[in-house]
């Protein structure tokens, strides 16, 4: 009988080890000839297969290990984990532009790349991606660029010329070269009565026409709330409550059924978007839309939504070593190649410039040039600084809009909400 | 001798260890760690140090967490009531001589088999604005169109009703098993009385099932201070719940806080307050039952 017992107590500490150390495992990165092995951590597509391969034959004694999460959002709670953990980061980690605002708020998590001649690439870069990893003294750089979501404005040219528009993008650009112009061809084309609204949503014209509005939006540079006396911020508001209040925008939410349907039904008739949203449009209209759809220049001066970029952890084994491969990947060949395998828009002039780039057209787009139009826009962005808490007051502000879309709130009391509940965020 | 008292003493408890560490491993150490970290300033740069009860105090006065509270609250209503009604008359057809019988006693459960996150997107296609089936039925009598999203009522009768659906068929059968283990006798007897069905239905069926009526109200209290996956799913994902934080629910404020603005203290304290609150609820639920009992 005794037996039993002790097995049963052995049996329980077996079980009871084997939880407690479920989490273990390390990792040295340095085998015994010498080579070491570097680990690139990413999310979504960066399109780095061909770079490694290219860079491990040109650097015999490094092995690069790609690990991906797929989507951002199971990758930023991962990500940091293991920045609190001090392991498990890899040597070079993918930031995406929200996670990169807020983690600049204590940048010593990560290697100065600047002590490895970071310097002297700042002209591979477009000035505002570099300023955004660049600390406010200028004496830190936590990452370098890799992509950005350069924006078009894509339209119905179907819709444009039920409603009397000109088609052809040239013409369709010049008749938004301010804000003020696109809602005046908004008012011309809801006066026609096609049945389909100006554009889909008013959240995402607020954010572009804020975005072109001088070098700061919610918070200075000493992260001190302005978003109530920036008058940039209450011009964008004004001139985006005056689309909702001519009758322009479609109210639906982004990535709803309904929006994703009205892309087939022509339910709006532009929309701004962002480089990678073009598949995306494709796969929602169909191909019975070929043709319809088409990118015109977006209104204003330049407009960006998103971007990643790359970073070296402070626990990593081998800064200097990850610092080159990082370098490497953010390179003008680098964000060209990336561009070719996964069409993330390069934040380099140079690649930009690139023939693979500027020669981009996009076939179910009318062949539009796709690569020179975003270009543009991504070259004539200014840089603007948004702070750690820049999300949480955006969001607010974009609900206090959708507000105003549901008839919810009139507009003086949706901007007193919006105002009140940035400063409770920023003020926690 | 001694062996033996070993055994009788010792054995049991090392039987039921397993459990015991598990719980210890997924359940009683989160909660303490929650408890400590809802202490702390934490944000997705690190931890920032001890802050007392600050978070707390930041709770009590935060109007988006009451609001939240109070969505929860009406949701739970909304829900619980009309369903547990239900699942009583259901209990009660199901209980009686009908054809294909266990057809429909599998027929009700058939809901709950059904993925939660296809529900939530069926029926938040069904109450679409511009071309949901139920404004389309509205628009035959001459109401609507409602935008189900804008409105705090219009919004929680949406979420209400999938999880009505969805958990009806559930306690209707708990409700089947208790009616079925009333004596007959008593129905017989109730029927030389001269009682009709309603009236056996009220004065037996009823009070004799109170136990499974009180273990479906604590189920549903426990299950709607939860509530998550249906109001996230019908605002497509929308974890603020609208845009004037119409349909959002504590557990999502939570999940806000904690996972998309990265305020992990913070978080951890609405997450202590759920289980404080919960708690509560489940002690409200004991007294009460214990009355009932007493008064039976």
């Amino acid at each position: 009988m005794r037996t039993t017992t002790r097995k049963a107590l052995a049996a329980t500490a077996v079980a009871a080890s084997l939880v407690l150390t479920g989490c273990g495992g390390g990792e040295t990165g340095e085998s015994a000839d010498g080579t070491i092995t570097l680990t690139v951590k990413t999310f979504g597509q960066f399109g780095y297969d061909d770079l490694v391969a290219q860079y491990e034959a040109s650097h015999p004694s490094v092995k690069v290990k790609q690990e991906n999460i797929a989507k951002l959002a199971d990758y930023t709670p991962k990500l940091q984990q293991w920045l609190t953990a001090g392991s498990g980061a890899g040597d070079v980690v993918a930031l995406e532009e929200g996670i990169l605002i807020k983690l600049m708020a204590k940048p010593d998590q990560f290697v100065n790349l600047l002590d490895h001649g970071a310097a002297a690439l700042k002209g591979n870069f477009l000035d505002w991606k570099w300023q955004q990893a660049l600390t406010p003294d200028g004496n830190k750089l936590i990452g370098l660029g890799t992509d950005i979501g350069a924006q078009g404005m894509c339209y119905r040219s179907d819709l444009f010329a039920k409603a009397g528009l000109p088609t052809d993008r040239a013409k369709v650009g010049a008749l938004w070269p301010t804000w003020d112009g696109y809602l005046a061809t908004g008012k011309q084309f809801a006066a026609a009565n096609t049945g389909a609204s100006f554009f889909d949503t008013a959240g995402t014209v607020y954010q572009n026409i804020l975005m072109q509005q001088g070098d700061q939006t919610y918070f200075d540079r000493e992260n001190t709330l302005i978003a109530a006396t920036n008058p940039g911020v209450r011009k964008a508001w004004d001139q985006t409550v005056a689309m909702i209040g001519a009758g322009l925008s479609g109210k639906l939410q982004m990535w709803s059924p309904a929006w994703n349907a009205g892309f087939k039904q022509g339910s709006f008739a532009t929309i701004p978007c962002p480089a990678w949203m073009l598949g995306q449009i494709k796969d929602q209209a169909g191909p019975e839309n070929a043709g319809k759809w088409d990118v015109a220049r977006v209104p204003g001066q330049g407009a960006v939504r998103g971007g990643s970029f790359l970073a070296v952890p402070a626990q990593s084994k081998h800064p200097k070593e990850a610092a080159e491969l990082a370098k490497f990947l953010t390179s003008p060949q680098g964000q060209t190649a990336a561009f070719k395998a996964k069409n993330n828009f390069p934040s380099s002039p140079q690649a930009i410039d690139d023939p693979a780039v500027t020669g981009a057209v996009n076939e179910y787009f009318s062949d539009a040039p796709v690569g020179k139009i975003f270009g543009q826009s991504a070259k004539s962005l200014k840089p603007v600084y948004l702070g750690p808490d820049n999300q949480v007051v955006g969001d607010g502000i974009g609900d206090a809009l959708t507000a105003i879309e549901q008839g919810k709130l009139g507009p003086d009391q949706a901007w007193t909400k919006a105002m009140n509940d940035a400063e409770r965020a920023a003020g926690k | 001798m001694n062996r033996s008292r070993l055994d009788l003493h010792g054995a049991p408890y090392f039987f039921v260890t397993p459990f015991f560490l598990l719980f210890a491993v997924f359940g009683f150490f989160p909660l303490v760690y929650t408890a400590w970290v809802s202490l702390r300033s934490w944000d997705l740069t690190g931890d920032a140090g001890f802050v007392g009860t600050a978070n707390y105090q930041r709770l009590l006065a935060d109007p988006d967490f009451w609001n939240a509270m109070l969505n929860t609250l009406g949701m739970f209503l909304l829900s619980t009531v009309p369903q547990l009604c239900f699942a009583l008359v259901i209990a009660g057809l199901l209980n009686r001589p009908i054809r294909a019988l266990m057809l429909f006693r599998l027929g009700v459960l058939a809901p709950i088999v059904t993925s939660v996150a296809a529900v939530a997107i069926v029926f938040g296609q069904l109450y679409g604005r511009d071309a949901g089936l139920v404004n389309g039925v509205l628009g035959l009598v001459g109401i609507g169109p409602i935008d189900w999203q804008a409105g705090k009522g219009s919004s929680w009768i949406a979420v209400a009703s999938m999880v009505n659906w969805r958990w009806t068929g559930y306690n209707a059968l708990i409700y089947l098993a208790a009616i079925q283990a009333i004596p007959r006798d008593l129905y017989e007897a109730a029927q030389l009385d001269g009682a009709g069905a309603v009236r056996q239905f009220r004065s037996i069926t009823v009070p004799l099932i109170r136990p499974a009526l009180i273990f479906t109200v604590v189920m549903s209290t426990i299950g709607g201070m939860q509530l998550f996956t249906e109001p996230l799913l019908f605002g497509q994902g929308d974890i603020s719940g609208g845009s004037l934080r119409q349909f959002q629910t504590v557990a999502m404020y939570m999940f806000e806080q904690s996972f998309q603005n990265f305020d992990y203290g913070y978080g951890s304290a609405i997450a202590w307050m759920i289980f404080l609150l919960t708690v509560l609820a489940g002690v409200a639920n004991a007294l009460i039952a214990r009355r009932l009992k007493g008064g039976i």
